[in-house]
C-alpha cells in the first residue's frame, strides 16, 4: 500500500468519523432538549390541572360535593391527573417524532426501490388491524379495571374504618369473602388484559421480521432481473423497519390516549361544573355595624334532584343577644336548616336574611365572616392546637385564643398537655377524645369573634356539667351576639329565649319552654322523655 | 403512581407498551399518604429472598419463564446473522451473474430464508409463552398478596391502627403490591433477555475481532459512570417527587373532607396558598426527575456512538491493512449497536429492582407485624351463657406508661342493666373495649360466667355481645344488607322486625327504594340520628346474650330513644346490658350505675342510692337541672 493512498484513506476515514461524531453530538443534544421541554411541559400541565381542580372544588357548594362524592373528587384531583401527566409526557416525545421518522422513511424507501412499496403497505395494514382489534377488546376492560380498583379501595377503607364493628360482630370471614370477590374480579380482568397485551409484542416483532424476510425474497427476484441493486435492497429494508416502527409508536399512542381520555373526562366534568352557589354580580355592601338579626322568611328547601321538601315553610327570627334553639325529631331537618345561613345550600323558596339583607345578595366571604359556625361533625386539621385555632383568624392574639379555650371549657386539658397550644393534632383530630374534639372546634369558632354563632348539635359529646359551664360562659362573655343552637337536649335549651320545634321538615312549635310544654305535643314528648315531671316544673 | 413515573426511558420495548400495563391501573385511589415512597430498601437481598420464598409453587413457573426468555433471546440474536447469509448468497449470485454464471441460487436462498423464518417463529412463540405464564404468575401473586394482607388486618391488635394512618395501610395493599406485580410481569423477562443479549453479543464481537472488542469495552466504564450519576440524581428527585405527591394528595384529601369547615371559616385562600406551595415543589421535583431519566438514553447512545465512531475508525484502519474483512466490520458495527441497548436497560431495571425491593419490604413488614396474643379455645354455647360479668382489679393503658384504667372492680349480675357514667375522658369507652377484648389488660382479669375471657377465642367471645358504638359505622350497600350484618342468616321478616323495634322502619320505608336504598360511600344520604337507628336495628337483629350501647342514641331525639328503650327492654329481658350515656334520663332505670372518673370507679349503686349519697353522681345529675 502506498503511503499517499493510505494517508488519503486515513484522512477520509477520520473526516467521516468527525462528521459522525458531530451528528452524534447534535442528535444527543436534540434528544436532551426534547426531554427537557417534554418533562417541563408535562409536569406543568399536571401542576396547572391540579391547581385548577383544587380551586374549583373549593368553590363548590355542598350540593356539588354530594353529587361527586368526596372520595371521587380526591381521586380525580390526584390519580387521574397523574395519568394525564404521564401520557402528555409520552405524547410530546413520540407524537411528533414518530410521523417525522415515518415520512422520512417513506421518502427514502420509495426512492430506493419503488416497486416494493406494497410490502410496507401490507405490513402497516396488518399492524393497524391488530392494534385496532386489541384496542376494541381492551378498552372496555380498562374502564372496568378503573371501577374495580375504586371498589377494592372502598372495601379496604371500610374494613379499616369499621374495624371495631367487624370484630364486634365477628364478621371477619364475611369481610374476607367480600374482599375476595373484588380481588378475584380485579385479578381476572387484569389477567385478561395482560394476556391480550402479551400477544401484542411477540406478534409485532414477528411481523417485523417477516417483513425483512419478504423483502429479501422479493428483492432477490428484483435483483435477479437487475431492476435494483443489493445495496438498494439493504437500504429499503432499513427504511421499512423505520416506517414500521413509527407506525407502531403511533398506534400505541392511539391505544393510550383513549385510556387517558377516561381520566380527562373525569377531570373535565369537575372543571365544567358551575358551582351552584355563586356571588352576586354586585354584592350588597355590609353596614358598618352588623346587629345580627337572622330571619327565616317562609323558607322551604329540597335537595337538588329530590321531589320532596326537606324543610317546609319555616318562619322565625333570631335576635341579637338572644338564644334561639332548634330541637326536633331524628331526621327532622335541623342540620339542613342551619346550613342555609352560611349558604352551604340555597333555599328553594322564601329567604334567609341578616339585618334585612338576603344572604344571597351578600358576597360569600363577607357573609361567612359574620358567622361562627360549629358543624355537627367535630373535625380538626392536622397541625397543632394553635394552628387550628388560628384557622379561624390568622392574626388572633394569644389572649384571644386563651379566652376562646376558656369559654369552650378546653383550657384545662390543653394546658395540662405537655406541649400546650403546640400539641400535635392528627388528621381529623383523631388523637383527642370525642368531647375534647368538640370543645376544640367550639374554641376555634369563638376565636373568630363573630356577631352570629351557630352550633349544630355541638354539645352532644359533652357531659351535662361541662355543657352547662360552657353555656354559662357563652352567655357571660358573648353577650349581645345572636346564638342559634341545634340540640337534642331539652335541659340545654330550657332557658332559651326562643325554641323552634321541627318535625319532618315542618315547624310545629315556636316559643319558650313553658309555652311549648303547654301547646306543642312534639316538644312535650321530647321533654317528657328526658326529664321527670317534677324536674320540668 | 408506582409504575408510571418511576421509569426512565426504555425504548427497546416501546415506552407506550408500559403505559397500558394493566397493573398500572392499580395503585390509584390510595389514601392521603398512599403514595409509594421511592426509598431504598434497608436490606435488598433479604427482601428479594423473602419475595422468592413467597412465590412458593410459582418458583417453578418462574424458572420456566427464565429459560424461555433466554431461548427466545438466543433465537432472536441468531436471526440477523442467518439473514446476513442470505445477503451474502445474493451478492454471490449477482457477482456470478455478472461473470455469466448461473445467477442467484433461489433454492439456497429459499432454504436460508426458511431457516430465518423458523428462528423468528420460535423466538416469538417462546416469548409469547413466557409472557403468558408470567402474566398469570404475577397476577395470582398479586391476588395472594392482597388476600393475605386483608386477612392480616383482622388478626392485628387494634393498637397498631392507633399508630398507623389508614392511608399508610392502604398504600401497602395497593401501591406496593402493584409495584411488585409489575416488576414480575415485565422487568424479570427483560432482565433475562438483556443479560443474554449482552453475553451473546459480546461473544459474537469477540469472535470477529478482539482489538475492536477491547476498544468497545473502553466505553463500558464510561457508561457505568453515567448511569451511576444520572440514576443517583434522578432517584433523589424521584424520592422528592413521591414525597410531595403524598403531601399534595394528603392536603387535598384533608381539605375536601372538611369542606364545610373550610367554607365556614373562609379558609379557601389559605388552603390555596398552602396547596400552591406543595404543588410547586412537586412540579419542580417532577420535571427534574422526568428530565433526568429521559436523558439517560441519549447519553448512553452518545457514549455508544462515540465508541461506534472509534470502532469505525479502527475498523477502517484494520480493513485497510487487510487484518479483517469489510463484512466483518459491518457486522461488528451492528453488534456494537445492540450492545449499548441492553446495558442501559439493565441500568433501568436495577433501578426498578431497588424500588421493588423497597415495596416488597414494606409488604412483608406488614405481614410480619405482631398479631394479637394467642387465643383460648374453651367452647362456648351461646344458648347456655347466662351473662354474669366480673371485673377484677382491671388495669390498662393504651401505652404501658400512661394508665387509663387504674383498678376497676365491679360485678354485673346475669340479666342486669349496667350503666357507666362519668365525665369525658373518664375511661368509659375503654372499659367496653376491654370487655370485648379489643385490647388485653395490663393486669387483673375480666370474667364472663366466672371464666376468664382469655380462655375463649376472640370470635366466640365477641359473638356473645352486640355492640352499638358512638360512631355509627355503616358500609356502602343497601339498608337491608347493613341491618343483616348483625346476623347474616336472618330472614327478611326478621330484618323488618328489628328495624321496627329500632324505630327505623318508618323512615326506611319513606325512601323511594325502601330497604333496598343504597347508602353511599360517605353515608351522607341519611342523617346522623338515622344512622344510629340502623346500627341499633343491626344489634337487635344479632340477638346476643350481652349488649353494649356506647352513646348509641346521642343523635336520636329522646322521644324516639325512649320508645327504642322500651322495645329493647323487652328484648333484653334476662340479658346483661352495658349502657354508656351522658343523658342521665337514659340510665335512670339501670340496675347498677358505675360512676367513673379518671379511670376509676368512684361510686356505684342505683339511681336513688347514688342521689341519696349526694356525691359525684348527684353533682353530675343535678347539673342538668340547676337553675341559672
Amino acid at each position: 500500500m502506498k503511503g499517499g493512498e493510505g494517508q488519503g484513506q486515513a484522512a477520509y476515514i477520520l473526516k467521516m468519523g468527525g462528521i459522525m461524531l458531530a451528528l452524534t453530538v447534535l442528535a444527543a443534544a436534540a434528544t436532551v432538549t426534547v426531554g427537557y421541554f417534554g418533562s417541563r411541559t408535562a409536569s406543568g400541565v399536571a401542576r396547572d390541572l391540579r391547581r385548577a381542580v383544587f380551586s374549583k372544588v373549593q368553590d363548590f357548594s355542598s350540593a356539588e360535593m354530594d353529587k361527586f362524592s368526596t372520595a371521587s373528587l380526591i381521586t380525580r384531583s390526584t390519580n387521574d391527573i397523574t395519568q394525564i401527566q404521564m401520557v402528555s409526557n409520552m405524547a410530546l416525545r413520540m407524537l411528533f417524532f414518530a410521523p417525522i421518522i415515518g415520512i422520512g422513511g417513506v421518502i427514502r424507501a420509495t426512492s430506493k426501490a419503488s416497486s416494493m412499496w406494497w410490502i410496507i403497505a401490507l405490513a402497516v395494514g396488518i399492524l393497524l388491524s391488530i392494534v385496532s382489534l386489541v384496542f376494541v377488546i381492551a378498552l372496555p376492560k380498562f374502564k372496568k379495571i378503573q371501577k374495580l380498583v375504586d371498589r377494592l379501595n372502598l372495601v379496604l377503607r371500610e374494613n379499616l374504618t369499621g374495624m371495631m364493628v367487624i370484630r364486634a360482630f365477628a364478621t371477619e370471614s364475611r369481610e374476607e369473602a367480600r374482599f375476595d370477590k373484588v380481588n378475584t374480579d380485579l385479578t381476572q380482568t387484569t389477567l385478561y388484559i395482560s394476556k391480550v397485551m402479551v400477544v401484542l409484542m411477540p406478534l409485532i416483532g414477528l411481523i417485523m421480521n417477516l417483513v425483512s424476510i419478504l423483502i429479501v425474497w422479493v428483492g432477490a427476484q428484483e435483483i435477479a432481473q437487475a431492476r435494483i441493486q443489493v445495496g438498494d435492497m439493504m437500504a429499503f429494508m432499513q427504511y421499512s423497519m423505520q416506517i414500521f416502527f413509527s407506525f407502531m409508536m403511533m398506534s400505541m399512542m392511539f391505544i393510550i390516549i383513549p385510556r387517558a381520555s377516561i381520566s380527562a373526562d373525569r377531570i373535565h366534568e369537575v372543571l365544567a361544573t358551575k358551582p351552584g352557589i355563586v356571588d352576586p354580580a354586585a354584592p350588597h355592601p355590609l353596614p358598618k355595624t352588623v346587629k345580627g338579626v337572622v330571619r327565616f322568611d317562609k323558607v322551604s328547601f329540597r335537595y337538588p334532584g329530590s321531589s320532596e321538601d326537606v324543610l317546609h315553610d319555616i318562619d322565625f327570627t333570631a335576635q341579637p343577644g338572644q338564644v334561639t334553639a332548634i330541637i326536633g325529631t331524628t331526621g327532622a331537618g335541623k342540620s339542613t336548616l342551619v346550613s342555609l345561613v352560611p349558604r352551604f345550600y340555597d333555599v328553594t323558596e322564601g329567604s334567609v336574611s341578616i339585618d334585612g339583607v338576603d344572604v344571597r345578595s351578600l358576597g360569600q366571604k363577607e357573609l361567612r365572616d359574620l358567622l361562627g359556625f360549629v358543624p355537627q361533625k367535630a373535625s380538626l386539621f392536622s397541625g397543632t392546637v394553635e394552628s387550628n385555632l388560628r384557622y379561624a383568624k390568622e392574626e388572633a392574639l394569644s389572649q384571644d385564643m386563651d379566652e376562646a379555650l376558656n369559654i369552650a371549657q378546653a383550657k384545662d386539658f390543653v394546658h395540662e398537655a405537655p406541649k400546650g397550644l403546640a400539641s400535635d393534632v392528627s388528621q381529623g383530630g383523631g388523637n383527642f377524645s370525642g368531647g375534647q374534639r368538640q370543645r376544640l372546634t367550639i374554641a376555634r369558632a369563638l376565636v373568630k369573634k363573630a356577631p352570629i354563632y351557630i352550633f349544630d348539635d355541638s354539645f352532644s359529646a359533652l357531659d351535662y356539667s361541662t355543657d352547662k359551664k360552657l353555656r354559662r360562659a357563652l352567655a357571660e362573655k358573648m353577650a349581645g351576639v345572636t346564638l342559634i343552637l341545634v340540640t337534642q337536649r331539652v335541659a340545654t335549651i330550657k332557658e332559651a329565649d326562643q325554641i323552634i320545634v321541627l318535625d319532618e321538615g315542618k315547624m310545629v312549635g315556636k316559643g319558650r319552654h313553658s309555652e311549648l310544654m303547654e301547646r306543642c305535643e312534639v316538644y312535650r314528648n321530647i321533654a317528657l322523655s328526658q326529664l321527670s315531671q317534677e324536674e320540668l316544673a | 403512581m408506582s409504575g408510571q413515573t418511576r421509569k426512565p426511558q426504555d425504548p427497546p420495548v416501546p415506552p407506550a407498551a408500559r403505559a397500558f400495563r394493566p397493573g398500572a391501573a392499580l395503585g390509584r385511589g390510595g389514601g392521603p399518604r398512599a403514595m409509594m415512597k421511592g426509598e431504598k430498601p434497608k436490606d435488598f437481598s433479604l427482601a428479594m429472598k423473602k419475595l422468592i420464598r413467597y412465590m412458593g409453587a410459582y418458583k417453578v413457573q418462574a424458572g420456566i419463564v427464565i429459560l424461555l426468555a433466554a431461548a427466545s433471546t438466543i433465537f432472536g440474536i441468531f436471526g440477523p446473522k442467518v439473514l446476513g447469509r442470505a445477503t451474502t448468497t445474493l451478492v454471490k449470485g449477482v457477482l456470478s451473474a455478472a461473470r455469466g454464471g448461473p445467477g442467484i441460487d433461489f433454492k439456497a436462498l429459499g432454504g436460508i430464508l426458511g431457516m430465518v423464518l423458523a428462528l423468528y417463529l420460535a423466538s416469538s412463540v417462546f416469548s409469547y409463552i413466557q409472557g403468558w405464564i408470567m402474566a398469570g404468575v404475577s397476577a395470582k401473586l398479586a391476588y395472594r398478596f392482597r388476600k393475605d394482607l386483608q386477612a392480616k388486618l383482622s388478626r392485628m391488635p387494634l393498637g397498631y391502627f392507633d399508630r398507623t394512618s389508614h392511608g399508610e395501610v392502604l398504600s401497602r395493599m395497593t401501591n406496593d403490591v402493584d409495584t411488585v406485580n409489575q416488576t414480575l410481569n415485565q422487568s424479570l423477562s427483560q432482565m433475562i433477555s438483556s443479560v443474554v443479549t449482552l453475553l451473546g453479543v459480546f461473544g459474537m464481537m469477540l469472535s470477529i475481532s478482539w482489538q475492536m472488542t477491547l476498544l468497545a469495552l473502553v466505553t463500558i466504564p464510561l457508561s457505568l459512570g453515567i448511569i451511576k450519576v444520572v440514576v443517583g440524581k434522578s432517584q433523589k428527585f424521584y424520592k422528592r417527587q413521591q414525597e410531595y405527591l403524598g403531601h399534595v394528595n394528603g392536603h387535598i384529601e384533608e381539605i375536601f373532607s372538611s369542606h364545610a369547615v373550610v367554607k365556614a371559616f373562609n379558609g379557601e385562600a389559605k388552603n390555596q396558598a398552602a396547596f400552591d406551595e406543595l404543588n410547586d415543589t412537586l412540579y419542580h421535583s417532577a420535571w427534574k426527575s422526568q428530565f433526568l431519566s429521559s436523558i439517560m438514553m441519549p447519553m448512553m447512545n452518545f457514549v455508544g456512538n462515540v465508541g461506534y465512531v472509534g470502532v469505525t475508525i479502527l475498523g477502517g484502519y484494520l480493513a485497510a491493512n487487510q487484518v479483517i474483512t469489510l463484512g466483518d466490520v459491518q457486522a461488528f458495527i451492528q453488534y456494537i449497536r445492540s450492545f449499548t441497548q441492553p446495558m442501559s436497560q439493565i441500568a433501568n431495571i436495577s433501578n426498578i429492582l431497588q424500588q421493588t425491593a423497597a415495596s416488597a419490604e414494606r409488604v412483608f413488614a406488614f405481614l410480619e407485624e405482631e398479631e394479637e396474643k394467642a387465643e383460648g379455645s374453651a367452647p362456648v354455647d351461646r344458648a347456655l351463657v347466662r351473662g354474669r360479668v366480673d371485673f377484677r382489679n382491671v388495669r390498662f393503658g393504651y401505652s404501658k406508661d400512661v394508665p387509663v384504667i387504674h383498678s376497676f372492680s365491679a360485678t354485673a349480675l346475669a340479666g342486669s342493666r349496667i350503666a357507666i357514667v362519668g365525665p369525658t375522658g373518664a375511661g368509659k369507652t375503654t372499659m367496653v373495649k376491654l370487655l370485648m377484648r379489643f385490647y388485653d389488660l395490663d393486669s387483673g382479669e375480666i370474667l364472663v360466667d366466672g371464666r376468664d375471657i382469655r380462655d375463649y377465642s376472640r370470635q366466640d367471645l365477641r359473638k356473645l355481645f352486640a355492640m352499638v358504638l358512638q360512631d355509627a359505622w355503616l358500609f356502602s350497600g343497601s339498608i337491608m344488607e347493613n341491618i343483616r350484618y348483625g346476623r347474616q342468616e336472618a330472614s327478611d321478616d326478621e330484618v323488618y322486625a328489628a328495624a321496627k323495634a329500632a324505630h327505623a322502619d318508618h323512615f326506611i320505608r319513606a325512601f323511594p327504594d325502601g330497604y333496598d336504598t343504597e347508602l353511599n360511600e360517605e353515608t351522607s344520604n341519611i342523617s346522623q340520628g338515622q344512622k344510629q337507628l340502623l346500627t341499633i336495628a343491626r344489634a337487635i337483629l344479632a340477638d346476643p346474650p350481652l349488649l353494649i350501647l356506647d352513646e348509641a342514641t346521642s343523635s336520636v331525639d329522646t322521644h324516639t330513644e325512649v320508645l327504642i328503650q322500651k322495645a329493647m327492654g323487652n328484648l333484653m329481658k334476662g340479658r346483661t346490658s352495658f349502657i354508656i350515656a351522658h343523658r342521665l334520663s337514659t340510665i335512670r332505670d339501670a340496675d347498677l350505675i358505675l360512676v367513673m372518673d379518671k379511670g376509676d370507679i368512684v361510686e356505684q349503686g342505683t339511681h336513688e342510692e347514688l342521689l341519696a349519697k349526694n356525691g359525684f353522681y348527684a353533682g353530675l345529675y343535678n347539673s342538668q337541672f340547676e337553675k341559672k
